[in-house]
């Protein structure tokens, strides 16, 4: 749930936003031209969004990662994507509804899509175990990924994730196993594959869909190695500190651009994007095709050695008595 | 009695406290005092009930390599503090810390190449010691280092694992080292180099999730907790208490997550066979054998498949 600083300017946006409906129905049964006063109103909304979603701190950020009004995989598929046919199961266990995927068009060129899923509501959750999947979720996602390979089609992953199910039928059934498997295969996978962190980037969870040859962002998502309220549990002994370590943590989407993880940062709409999914739908579309036309060019050979490169070169270290690289 | 001599025994005591710290262990399942000198002599495995204590990285590179062969690599890589991460004490400063311990390597792995019963390898051994055995950046560099090394030379790589997961104070680069170092295991993979992983304990997290449970072959050590989720997470999210033995190595391999679980001190003759099957080497001749198993005295078990005596002894 968003709350401090984003939930105040949300309930102020909303109110404007109200009296803007209201002020137009009501001019329309009386055939009053109000076309001045909604203008004032609306460029008064526009500073409010402005000034709230200017110089967001991390945590901040993080709310607007896990606002419940956000977009999620489904959504996104639902209006970037056309022709969407979701296939289910690992093929081995059970389908994991914490990921879902399959084939669809993306300006009519055919592309996997893969992405975890959140449940909108109490009842939805529970079937999608709030978009954090089981070792079968990950092997769904492998499956589909080999299936792209076999047929010469790419493979796009949406990210959002609180990370993989910390649970006993997880361990048993190899959560670590089913991730380790994804990061190496993915790694080796000759096809190009572009993923974007949508919402939450939950540590391995995530990963375990982003071995991708671009990498890319929404300007409000998030995406770490551990969420901040287990950061701060870990490293300050307190909960408390949950707002420090989202700092700490450099977990936003411009922090990671300028860690050079990230390849691009998808602007939102103005007022993020739950405020306008299509909005954001049409920024994924057109970020996706883009990298999808350029990796399409390579031969797949050098789309792989790029791919290798790129994670080997991740990391900052120096070498005893020198200056860090 | 007379409490007028009570003082003088306190004295005694605190004496007799100090020598055998240096001298004995306690074995910490059957409570068998232990002369430390046999401990360290028998791998620190307790004679008396088998409870495998830790081993230092450095033991381990003695333990697996002929000896004098062990030629250490990248040895002067040191982290970077890319976020400028400060908790309760600056990150520079818990490397600092880390790295004063004597044994230390640098970081919380040490890596290089050498022979293994007369067999060209190259090895990585985790440090727990050193921040939680946390993998960073120096970790997944070197990791992937020597992994590239054994790809150019075709050489088995073999990592001995022992880590808490993913080191925090480096964020989303510390996460981007398990990609890194499964992109290198891809490659060996396709070459069709052999990976030995062998999991020791504690081994969770990232590390689990990446490169310790791609091997060819994983090995365990008995009673090792290997895991993706530390236990007090699973217990904080279902709210019950897990059961008994839960993410120990015998629960991975009745799960069939590893291979085998190696009693210690039969381990590099277990690396040893399966490097020969894999390789496509002749069976050891028994004079090799006798040289390279002399360490492992005490180890009673001459002339057994180690996995299957395990296996057998569940």
């Amino acid at each position: 749930m968003a709350n401090g600083r984003i939930a105040e300017f949300e309930k102020d946006i909303a109110e404007l936003e109200q009296q803007i409906a209201r002020l137009q129905v009501l001019a329309e049964q009386r055939g009053l031209d109000v076309a001045d006063e909604i203008r004032i109103l609306e460029q008064k909304l526009a500073r409010l969004k402005e000034a709230a979603f200017r110089n967001l701190t991390a945590i901040e950020r993080v709310q607007l990662a896990r606002h419940p009004k956000r977009p999620y995989t489904l959504d996104y598929i639902a209006r970037a994507f056309t022709d969407f046919i979701e296939l289910a199961g690992d093929r081995a266990y059970r389908n994991d509804e914490a990921i879902v995927g399959g084939w669809a068009r993306l300006e009519g060129r055919t592309v996997m899509v893969i992405g975890h899923q959140k449940g909108r509501d109490m009842k939805e959750n529970l079937r999608r175990n709030f978009g954090m999947p089981h070792p079968e979720g990950y092997r769904k996602a492998l499956r589909l990924m080999k299936l792209a390979e076999k047929f010469g089609h790419p493979v796009v992953t949406l990210i959002d994730t609180p990370g993989a199910y910390p649970g006993i039928g997880a361990e048993e059934r190899g959560q670590a196993e089913a991730i380790a498997r994804n990061l190496r295969e993915m790694a080796a996978l000759r096809v190009p594959l572009v993923s974007v962190v949508i919402g939450e980037g939950g540590s391995g969870g995530a990963l375990a869909l982003g071995v991708t040859d671009r990498i890319l962002m929404f300007e409000n998502s998030i995406y770490s190695v551990i969420s901040p309220e287990g950061c701060a549990a870990i490293l300050w002994k307190t909960a408390e500190a949950r707002d420090k370590a989202a700092e700490a943590l450099k977990l936003t989407a411009p922090d990671l651009a300028a860690l050079g993880v990230v390849d691009e940062v998808i602007p939102e709409p103005l007022g993020g994007a739950h405020s306008d999914w299509d909005g954001a739908a049409q920024a994924l579309r057109a970020a996706l095709c883009r990298h999808l036309d350029e990796l399409e060019r390579l031969p797949v050979d050098e789309l792989r050695q790029r791919r290798w490169q790129k994670f080997e070169a991740m990391g900052e270290w120096r070498v005893a008595g020198a200056a860090a690289s | 009695m007379s409490w007028f001599r009570k003082p003088e025994r306190k004295l005694k005591a605190e004496e007799k406290r100090e020598l055998p710290a240096d001298v004995f262990e306690k074995c910490p399942r059957c409570g068998e005092i232990l002369y430390r000198a046999r401990l360290e002599q028998n791998l620190n495995v307790c004679p008396s009930c088998g409870f495998h204590l830790r081993l230092s990285a450095g033991g381990y590179v003695a333990l697996l390599l002929d000896e004098g062969t062990f030629e250490e690599r990248d040895g002067d890589l040191r982290s970077g503090d890319p976020l400028k991460f400060t908790d309760l004490k600056p990150y520079p400063q818990r490397l600092e810390a880390a790295e004063r311990r004597p044994g230390s390597f640098g970081d919380a792995v040490v890596t290089g190449t050498g022979r293994l019963e007369g067999i060209g390898v190259c090895l990585a051994v985790m440090d727990f010691e050193f921040i939680g055995g946390s993998m960073g950046s120096v970790v997944g560099e070197k990791i992937a280092r020597i992994g590239l090394v054994a790809l150019e030379r075709r050489q088995p790589l073999i990592v001995v694992s022992a880590s808490g997961g993913a080191r925090m104070q480096e964020g989303i680069l510390s996460l981007m080292q398990m990609a890194k170092t499964s992109a290198v295991l891809a490659r060996l993979h396709e070459a069709r180099i052999p990976y030995i992983s062998v999991l020791t304990n504690p081994t969770t997290g990232g590390v689990t999730a990446s490169y310790a449970m791609l091997g060819d072959v994983n090995l365990a050590e008995p009673g090792a907790l290997i895991g993706f989720a530390g236990p007090r997470v699973i217990e904080q999210t279902i709210k019950q208490a897990l059961p008994e033995g839960f993410q120990r190595s015998e629960f991975l391999l009745e799960h069939g997550m590893v291979d085998a679980i190696v009693d210690r001190r039969e381990l590099k003759r277990t690396i040893a066979r399966l490097l020969r099957h894999m390789l496509g080497l002749p069976e050891a001749v028994a004079a090799g054998r006798t040289v390279d198993t002399a360490q492992a005295v005490g180890a009673g078990g001459e002339g057994a498949a180690p996995a299957g005596k395990d296996r057998a002894a569940d």
